[in-house]
């Protein structure tokens, strides 16, 4: 049985852009604040999902062509490749870089190369929670 | 290069990662899979090298000073273990081309095998005990994912139990770690060394030590916490089965050997000698499982059990030969193991099944797979020069020389009993009336011939030379029996 879904679909088409402007928000809130890739990971995710929700599998597929199980080993290496860093310049792994800068629009703003691994513990969560969804999902 | 020892972490992580890009392209991953393999066990020789030329190693992630930051520290034990496991694990990739089956090869299976070695290889090499927690789940997820892998069905019924267990001992591990921390205020091995001396109540302490215990004992599978490990290990194909009775209960085995030599040593009559009880006892329970079964797989099971009695016993000693003995038979067990599950794999493929008596006569047109067999059971019941008996010669000493020598006479009677146990096996498979066998091209019988032979190979020299490893041993021993020197080591700024 089809329900009429109309108010759902028009609402997710405005609050997915919210929900992932705000998962953007929390994810460079990290390091300092409560946020990070992980939140932001999930925040991405559920933006997905309640597409996945309003639509359906196939039509979010089109939107999104995307291998989430490439995507999680991406973000792997990412995370992988910035701690390994610290293997070049001979310091303990995971010593993370970090130094402010003034730039333009955001004025002095600190740039943390933990950011780096962040961005790939975003990637990771994203697919990792991605191909757990679309599994049972596409399971009949 | 202070992080050498943490290559044989990374390496095995980058290549499952990498894997995981391309799973359909069949001979990629099984090129990429052996050099990751390769790679992490050129890595962990180099690090031995190191650790044995200019002792312990350490070093504290992110620069933190040492006990607010996660050390990792190589002493001569962890970095003999993840040579071993990283052997292991090549061979395993090696016996896997021939015989997992190339569906299951499409499906993320070599990347889940690195995956598996960079949660072993993390949890040997670890210093801080929550760590130690995070690398068994790392090597956990990745366990699971195999023991399930290919979903057949009595994967998939043992799975649950499997899943199930390890749920509920990472829940007690993570609250007995919650009360370690809440007695000590810290988790660096280390200084759990330091601290916990200073405390006066013993009395919660040792309470903690049991919890531990009980944590590990699930991993490690004593009595009676090994319930789950005959049922769980024998649904999975060879390969994986050789992976998980090689290095997954030893993971727990050597939890159980760091902790309780180097910081829950507060009130030894009491937590050494129940453990050296709960060791006879898991011993007596592997023996009568081993003697009950008439299936190839079970029987190696069983002795997976046996072993771990053995090893703890020694450990239980807390004196230089039962140590040494443990560090020696742990090395020896390893790679026993994984030998005899390739050899009753061989022969479980060869006939089409794993019962015994339906077995027979293979000596007649497999003469070489029959003599290598019989001589990784001796090695496994310890026969000189064979390298089962160095090991179980130290155990038995240091049993003798402490309060708990009635536990020696036990071990030396129930190597009997071991011997039985895979004797019956060659008796059965390999003398008799010839039964037909399953035809198999050569080439195929050759490319799980030749990983097996090889290890057993490597199970001999390390028997018949076991002069020449001694002093890696006792350089182990020594750390594991003088904690001062791993303190000094990771708390050194």
């Amino acid at each position: 049985m089809r329900t009429n879904d109309v108010m759902l679909q028009t609402a997710t088409k405005v609050v997915t852009f919210i929900i992932l402007m705000f998962a953007v928000h929390i994810f460079f809130a990290g390091h300092y604040t409560p946020g990070g890739g992980f939140v932001g990971g999930l925040l991405t995710t559920s933006a997905i999902v309640l597409l996945m929700l309003a639509f359906d599998i196939e039509t979010v597929k089109k939107i999104l062509p995307l291998n989430y199980v490439t995507m999680t080993a991406i973000g792997l290496l990412l995370a992988l490749a910035t701690a390994a860093a610290s293997i070049i310049f001979d310091v303990p792994f995971f010593t993370h870089a970090y130094d402010y800068f003034d730039l333009p629009l955001f004025g002095k703003t600190s740039l943390h190369s933990a950011m780096l691994f962040d961005a790939g513990v975003y990637l990771v969560v994203v697919g990792v929670t991605m191909t757990i969804i679309q599994t049972i999902g596409e399971d009949e | 290069m202070s992080n050498l020892l943490l290559f044989p972490i990374i390496i095995p992580l980058f290549f499952a990662t990498v894997l995981m890009i391309f799973p359909k392209r069949l001979k990629l991953q099984r090129f990429l899979a052996a050099t990751g393999a390769a790679a992490t066990l050129i890595a962990a020789l180099v690090l031995l090298a190191k650790v044995n030329a200019e002792g312990v190693q350490a070093v504290t992630l992110g620069s933190w000073p040492a006990p607010f930051g996660i050390s990792m520290v190589s002493d001569p034990l962890s970095a003999l273990l993840v040579v071993t496991t990283s052997i292991i694990t090549l061979f395993v990739v090696f016996y896997s081309f021939p015989t997992i089956g190339v569906k299951r090869e499409q499906s993320f299976y070599y990347p889940a095998v690195l995956f598996l070695m960079v949660g072993v290889n993390g949890a040997f090499t670890t210093g801080d005990i929550f760590n130690l927690f995070v690398f068994v789940e790392v090597l956990l997820m990745a366990s699971y994912t195999l023991i399930v892998h290919g979903g057949e069905k009595p994967q998939l019924r043992e799975s649950i139990k499997y899943l199930l267990v390890n749920i509920i001992s990472s829940a007690l591990f993570v609250a007995a770690v919650a009360f370690l921390y809440s007695v000590t205020g810290t988790l660096n091995m280390a200084d759990l060394a330091v601290k916990i001396p200073q405390i006066e109540e013993t009395g919660i302490l040792t309470v903690i030590a049991v919890m531990f215990l009980v944590v590990f004992g699930f991993k490690a599978a004593i009595f009676p916490l090994y319930f789950w490990l005959p049922g769980s290990y024998y649904s999975p194909p060879v390969p994986i089965l050789a992976l998980f009775g090689a290095l997954l209960t030893k993971v727990g085995v050597y939890a159980i050997m760091r902790t309780y030599t180097l910081f829950f040593t507060m009130n030894i009559t009491f937590t050494h000698e129940l453990l050296g009880i709960i060791a006879i006892l898991t011993i007596l329970a592997g023996c009568v499982g081993a003697l009950a079964y008439f299936d190839v797989k079970k029987i190696i099971i069983y002795n997976i059990i046996i072993a771990v009695g053995v090893i703890l016993f020694g450990i239980a000693q807390l004196n230089q030969p039962g140590v040494d003995g443990s560090i020696f038979y742990l090395l020896h067990d390893m790679l026993i193991k994984a030998a005899l599950f390739f050899l009753v794999g061989i022969v479980a493929v060869l006939f089409g099944t794993t019962d015994l008596r339906k077995m027979g006569g293979l000596i007649k047109t497999y003469p070489f797979l029959g003599w290598t067999y019989l001589v990784a059971a001796f090695g496994l019941a310890g026969i000189p020069p064979l390298s089962g008996f160095p090991g179980k010669l130290l155990i038995v000493q240091g049993g003798f020389e402490g309060p708990q020598f009635w536990g020696s006479i036990v071990i030396l009677a129930t190597s009997l009993i071991v011997l039985l146990s895979a004797v019956r096996i060659f008796i059965y498979a390999f003398w008799g009336e010839p039964v037909e066998t399953v035809p198999l091209k050569k080439s195929v019988f050759n490319q799980m011939f030749i990983p097996t032979v090889i290890l057993v190979a490597i199970t001999v020299v390390f028997g018949v030379g076991a002069e020449l490893f001694m002093p890696f041993i006792s350089g182990a021993g020594e750390v594991l029996l003088n904690p001062s020197i791993y303190i000094d080591a990771v708390l050194k700024e």
